[in-house]
């Protein structure tokens, strides 16, 4: 889903567009000192070469940016540390400041009660549903104050809500009968 | 993804291309041959055939499109382009014929999206190009779309083997059409799904143990 960022290859590609300049540099200040306007034509090419890298890192940020940001919508808010790592610095600070934006959102519908829209993607049938544990996952409260033992295997009839999150985390199985 | 949160940026429509788009960036990466109507300087280099320390005019050799693309100017001065095989008359006869037959990823893989781009280079061919795609087309369409529909929980590899690019993704989004139907009238619709994040890691995991 998100590959481990190419801190080098990007780097790589950035000291080639230098050297592109660079070279196009030289041989812009050589046609107007000289009159060489034979040089021209290898100007335009290294000039395409500049743009097509800079579409190509262009893309390539971009299309992480679009993964990092479907990850807040199908994973929640708080990123498993082994994709974290795959993260650069600034994505992991870009990842902030859209869950900000998306929360404060959330916050101003309904007139200020708020409202969580990455909740109930798939219109619900019930309000309470069968989910059977995969994984140990200690103990969870619900809004009676009453407290379930999530222990791996057991299965429990608990209100949609509270389960969605831990769905899509793969630690609760929607068992649909 | 198989999900509704991860959009990428689409291929672009006819002659033209979307920037962020990763498929146009890969389809623009594929080579056709031309010629230098100009010399270039000190980039003999580029051209393996020869040691010359420059690129002389009326060499042929084949370039990347965006390259080409970024060369070329109506005037004639910089760069002609030629036209690959597939794009001629003799393939284009070929696929009036049967269009149904052909391979057109042994062709292509991009041969729509490379025959609309390379109208951009006017050549006195252009409209029987342009018909030739269309035609194409609109002959494999029919038959596209149809097992799309009908190949429900089956391999379909040798169903879209033969497809180019575009066909592919008529090919695959007719096929999501079809399992979100199939999903819907079995009552797993309403099911809530883990991540495909998670389900890919637990993938994994299950491949590094076995290994």
């Amino acid at each position: 889903m998100l590959a481990l960022f190419q801190e080098d290859g990007l780097r790589q590609v950035l000291q080639e567009m230098e050297a592109l300049y660079e070279q196009n540099q030289a041989d812009v200040n050589e046609a107007k000192s000289f009159g060489r306007s034979d040089l021209i034509p290898s100007i335009k090419l290294r000039h395409c070469c500049l743009l097509r890298n800079q579409r190509c890192i262009t893309a390539y940020l971009y299309d992480r940016l679009l993964r990092i940001r479907a990850l807040r919508w199908e994973y929640g808010s708080v990123l498993p540390a082994n994709v974290r790592f795959h993260m650069s610095a600034e994505e992991v600070q870009w990842f902030g400041q859209y869950k900000k934006s998306l929360a404060s959102f959330m916050r101003s519908l309904g007139e200020g009660e708020g409202l969580d829209i990455t909740q109930d993607i798939k219109p619900p049938k019930s309000l309470y549903i069968q989910v059977r544990c995969l994984k140990d996952h200690g103990e969870f409260e619900i809004e009676d104050g009453t407290v379930i033992l999530l222990k791996k295997n057991s299965q429990h009839f608990l209100p949609r809500w509270k389960c969605e999150q831990l769905i899509r985390q793969g630690v609760l199985e929607h068992v649909v009968s | 993804m198989s999900t509704q949160s991860y959009f990428p940026v689409p291929p672009g429509v006819g002659m033209e291309e979307n920037f962020l788009s990763l498929d146009d960036i890969l389809l623009s990466h594929e080579r056709l041959p031309v010629r230098t109507e100009c010399s270039f300087p000190r980039l003999g280099f580029l051209e393996r055939s020869s040691d010359a320390h420059d690129i002389p005019e009326g060499t042929k050799m084949e370039l990347p499109l965006w390259l080409s693309k970024g060369l070329y100017e109506r005037k004639r001065k910089v760069l002609s382009v030629d036209l690959p095989k597939v794009y001629k008359e003799g393939w284009r006869t070929v696929f009036t014929a049967d269009p149904c037959v052909v391979d057109l990823h042994k062709m292509g893989p991009y041969y729509y999206g490379l025959g609309s781009q390379i109208l951009h280079f006017d050549s006195p061919e252009n409209s029987d190009i342009a018909q030739a795609l269309l035609q194409t087309f609109i002959g494999r369409f029919r038959r596209t779309m149809d097992s799309s529909q009908n190949a429900y929980n089956e391999d379909t590899s040798a169903l879209v083997e033969r497809l180019d690019s575009l066909e592919k993704a008529l090919f695959r989004s007719g096929q999501n059409g079809l399992n979100s139907f199939q999903s819907w009238e079995k009552g797993q619709a309403s099911q809530l799904t883990a991540s495909s994040l998670v389900l890919n890691y637990r993938k994994r995991k299950l491949a590094d143990v076995q290994t």
